[in-house]
């Protein structure tokens, strides 16, 4: 097989089974980008339902029960279909690149992790044309989701079950990659901060899921097969819920922050042209918050009445992560501090984000004080301070990661006059939208109600509350168009496009080729590009003669393993209905489906193929380290 | 970027302009306008923690502006910086610093924590099993409350009536689904479990309860479903004296009261009508002899009383007519739609003046 092929045009159908059978982690980062985009979005039309039903109060635009389904999928839909998806697509792109690796340790899994995700997604987002969406809050206490009615809590349940074991898998490929595929010279202590991130991010997903998996399949059984561990009148009891959906729920937010961390850590040395300041301490403090994530989770449950030993304990660990967190926002503002500062798009992320996430982060310790939170806790003060560490902190990271990263994963730049207006939008339309939710919690609104009386002295805050997440969609409208434009004027910029890239991604061509490194580099210190440049070369120093490249087969078995689950997740879910004889064997034709595919890939050898170094030698011109 | 600051001016000024129009909320409501010790050890906390918090904001607002103001790159400037490794002194310094605002705030927070579960009161029983401690039993359905007094051995719902400078007890718990039990003005929530029972105590100044008309707002704050939005209540929180009359007279409300016919002939047709569509599920008396999970729903002994109907809607007849003719358009999801079959508006008409007859105050 010709290897060089792959990179020759394809008609439109090529193009897709190209996507559908792909092992890159360059294109999973695309298939990432793009389901995660689209969920983004979906979340966001859900988002603006809500501020529009609350604009006013005793508003009638949707009723009480779907605006319960919207609370729900918009949470829902946010943390596990957009931000982690996306967050996903960055690691996908940019990690591999980072340790000088040519892909990811599992090509396979990482592909299967992806469809996995797609269709618990797509499974997830059905309910709304099958008879309606969850409505028990993304947290989906257990009294409430057994209590509703309809099927909206089992499409919660098997979804998030399914999109559960493909990010579990990523977060396993992501560890062993890190660990074992690190180029010749790339210690630990030389790994690029999104590295690390990542890392302490996977290591957290490896941790923190399995008790989302238990706690789901218990919901599962209660619901569809009839077992009793959150019904009380059978002697189960609602609460374990809560500790499985925290302990799993708290460590998720770092799942979801670390990375967006990372990626500030990357753009705010690019763009300062100065190297992270204190990385040792940033990489110790990046550990110590998915350490101290997992000690923490009972402070979601303070008013549940666990007592107040409890209470106090869990007060005084939520407060110790505030120490870490402050490290790594000091330092970096010392990284910017004597810098040369750029003010691109990404780096106008960056900056806006210090300010916005201690936002965040102030009222986290503010909550961390137990009899304080007895007021905060369920009022929209929680909804405030929330989304001032999601949006304030992840959702700039992502937009921020999209400018930066854009380059790298399409070879084009965002046009930075659009993204400029993008972001004042967005950020004005955030600090509008959030900030009065504060004063709302505290003059007594609870949050998830779908409309408010008049005469509360809640409606002036409320208004404003909409107002501003108008403009938060109007940024994101023009932030499409911004991509439509600049990938249909498809300008190439080449390798380096911010000029002062510091890390291995930047050292190759923009996209990178498919077998990422012609010859592996050889990393000298953190910062292995910049080192190089400092020293007048403009390539990596190659770690290995050219040879032949070990490539993995494209498969379509990922896809059909993940097809026969979704199918069976119908069967599982319509069995509990009367008269529906049709589900079991849907159920049991998905089951044969999977492990179908399962075997299918157990029994068949597939050892991949080479690009011959041939082929290596005549690709010069696309690139490679020479 | 002129323009920009000018737009973030404005709207700062706007936020700010309508924060200060809103004040701290509405006395009857807000956590800013504590009504109780309770509710001010809450606040307290929540103050300490904020000016804290407000030092730190400004100390890293100052640094980044000055950072971002100073070290911007000049055009065409292609000097590479000096490559800082890092300051052990500067690592040390926001390390412990924090630590030490941190202790400022975690020992009152675990010494609040202490005092706000301390419900011993609650345990120390007579003989007869009362005690001397005001206990108030507050159960939570979909989406109403009710309140029971075990000293007194009485039952109401929807408007829980509290003495003002003691504190009061709560046992609380759910019959369906997890609700939260939420007075913001007096104090922080606890939640309604449906598998245990938790314990809290509140307080009501009686100058504060005054200032508020010493009516307070509640608030259910855990999502029950479709009208956990309006599962309100009201609370009137009296002084001693006053409560202890109203206790007087909501006893007098026996079996053998209730069963009197009202004077009023379309009140007396009223309770005809609703000795048969209501009474198997409603209460009106106020000793409800009942196990609690018979008392499916709201006791009425006091309805004409009442602050609000179904805890949102205005107290007259209108509106409480409108109610029963459809619940459902009001409360989305309640478990009364349906359970009585259709009524005549002559009926409607009766069984509001009937309802609005139950009174134990003057």
């Amino acid at each position: 097989m010709s290897t060089i092929a792959h990179t020759q045009k394809r008609g439109f159908a090529g193009t897709v089974w190209d996507y559908l059978t792909t092992v890159d982690h360059k294109k999973i980062a695309i298939l990432y980008l793009l389901a995660g985009g689209f969920f983004f979005l979906v979340g966001g039309i859900e988002a603006m339902m809500i501020r529009i039903q609350l604009a006013v109060p005793n508003n009638d635009f949707v009723s009480a029960g779907l605006f319960n389904e919207i609370i729900t999928m918009h949470g829902t839909t946010m943390i596990f279909l957009a931000a982690m998806p996306l967050l996903f697509a960055f690691m996908n792109a940019v990690m591999p690149l980072q340790i000088g690796a040519r892909d990811v340790a599992f090509p396979f899994i990482n592909a299967l992790g992806f469809w996995l995700f797609f269709f618990g997604g797509l499974f997830l987002n059905l309910s709304w044309f099958l008879g309606g969406a969850p409505d028990a809050g993304w947290t989906s206490y257990a009294s409430l989701s057994l209590a509703s009615e309809g099927h909206g809590i089992d499409f919660y349940a098997l979804g998030l079950q399914i999109s559960g074991f493909g990010t579990l898998m990523g977060g396993i490929n992501f560890l062993v990659t890190i660990i074992n595929m690190r180029a010749p010279g790339m210690t630990y202590m030389r790994m690029p901060l999104f590295t690390w991130t990542t890392f302490v991010a996977s290591a957290l997903i490896l941790f923190a899921f399995p008790p989302l998996t238990v706690g789901l399949f218990m919901l599962i059984f209660d619901r569809m097969f009839g077992s009793g561990f959150f019904d009380v009148a059978m002697g189960g009891n609602t609460i374990i819920w809560e500790h499985f959906f925290w302990i799993f729920g708290h460590p998720e937010v770092y799942i979801l922050v670390l990375p967006a961390f990372g990626i500030f850590s990357e753009i705010f040395p690019t763009f300062a042209r100065k190297r992270l300041f204190g990385y040792s301490s940033m990489v110790f403090a990046t550990v110590l918050i998915g350490f101290l994530g997992f000690m923490v989770w009972a402070h979601h449950m303070f008013t549940t009445g666990l007592g107040p030993i409890a209470n106090a304990i869990f007060a005084v660990a939520t407060m110790a992560i505030a120490v870490p967190t402050g490290i790594k926002i000091f330092n970096w503002i010392m990284t910017i501090w004597g810098g040369s500062i750029q003010f691109t798009v990404p780096m106008l992320y960056a900056v806006a984000f210090i300010p916005s996430f201690v936002m965040g982060g102030v009222t986290g310790v503010m909550q961390a004080a137990a009899p304080a939170d007895y007021q905060f806790h369920d009022t929209y003060f929680i909804v405030a301070h929330f989304h001032y560490v999601i949006v304030g902190g992840i959702v700039l990271g992502l937009l921020g990661g999209a400018h930066f990263y854009w380059p790298l994963m399409f070879g084009t730049m965002l046009s930075e006059k659009l993204g400029k207006i993008t972001f004042v939008l967005f950020l004005v339309g955030f600090h509008l939208t959030f900030f009065i939710q504060h004063f709302l919690g505290l003059m007594g609104m609870p949050r998830r109600v779908w409309t408010f009386l008049p005469g509360q002295g809640l409606d002036a805050g409320n208004l404003i509350s909409s107002i501003g997440a108008a403009f938060m969609a109007v940024g994101i409208i023009i932030m499409l168009v911004n991509v439509v434009i600049t990938q249909k004027k498809n300008i190439q910029v080449g390798r380096d496009p911010w000029k002062d890239g510091r890390t291995l991604e930047w050292s190759i061509p923009s996209p990178a080729p498919f077998y990422n490194f012609k010859q592996l580099p050889l990393v000298r210190g953190l910062d292995p590009f910049w080192i190089e440049k400092m020293e007048g070369k403009t390539e990596m120093t190659p770690a290995e003669p050219i040879g032949d490249i070990h490539m993995p087969n494209n498969s379509f078995t990922p896809f059909v393993i993940s097809l026969g689950l979704f199918i069976a997740a119908f069967g599982a879910m319509y069995q509990a209905d009367e008269g529906k004889g049709w589900a079991i064997p849907v159920l049991i034709i998905g089951m044969i489906v999977t492990f179908g595919a399962m075997l299918y890939r157990s029994i068949k050898d597939d050892h991949g193929y080479h690009i011959h170094k041939e082929d290596l030698l005549d690709d010069a011109g696309k690139g490679g380290t020479h | 970027m002129k323009q920009k600051l000018t737009k973030w001016r404005l709207f700062t000024v706007f936020g700010l302009m309508a924060l200060v129009l809103s004040g701290c909320g509405e006395p009857f409501l807000s956590t800013l306008i504590p009504a109780g010790e309770a509710g001010q050890t809450a606040y307290d906390i929540m103050m300490l923690s904020t000016w804290i918090m407000v030092g730190v904001v400004i100390v890293v607002s100052i640094l980044f502006a000055v950072a971002v103001i100073k070290f911007r790159r000049k055009k065409g400037d292609t000097t590479i910086p000096k490559q800082v490794e890092g300051s052990h002194v500067l690592e040390i310094l926001w390390t412990t610093i924090p630590i030490l605002l941190l202790i400022i705030l975690a020992i009152p927070t675990v010494i609040a924590t202490f005092d706000l579960a301390d419900t011993k009161a609650m345990d120390k029983k007579n003989e007869d099993g009362t005690t001397d401690a005001m206990v108030v039993n507050v159960r939570a359905s979909l989406y109403w409350w009710e309140f029971e007094y075990p000293n007194q051995k009485i039952i109401t719902s929807q408007d829980l009536v509290v003495p003002t400078d003691q504190k009061v007890y709560f046992n609380v718990k759910a019959s369906d689904v997890k609700h939260s039990f939420w007075i913001p003005a007096a104090g922080g929530k606890v939640d309604n479990n449906v598998e245990n029972v938790n314990q809290m105590w509140l307080e009501f100044d009686n100058e504060k309860a005054a200032e508020a008309d010493n009516l307070f707002y509640g608030k259910c704050a855990e999502l029950c479903g479709p009208s956990h939005a309006l599962m309100d209540f009201k609370v009137r929180a009296l002084p001693q004296d006053e409560f202890d009359q109203w206790v007087t007279a909501m006893q007098a409300v026996d079996a053998e009261a209730a069963e009197e016919t009202p004077t009023d002939p379309t009140a007396a047709a009223g309770q005809e009508v609703f000795n048969q569509k209501c009474l198997s599920c409603h209460a009106v008396t106020t000793a409800d002899a009942r196990p609690e999970a018979a008392r499916t729903a709201p006791n009425l002994a006091n309805f004409g009383d009442r602050e609000l109907v179904a805890g949102i809607l205005e107290h007259n007849e209108e509106e409480l007519k409108n109610w029963i003719e459809d619940p459902e358009q009001y409360k989305p999801g309640n478990k009364m739609t349906g359970t009585y079959g259709e009524l005549s508006d002559q009926e409607l008409d009766q069984l509001a003046a009937y309802l609005m007859g139950l009174k134990v105050e003057q």
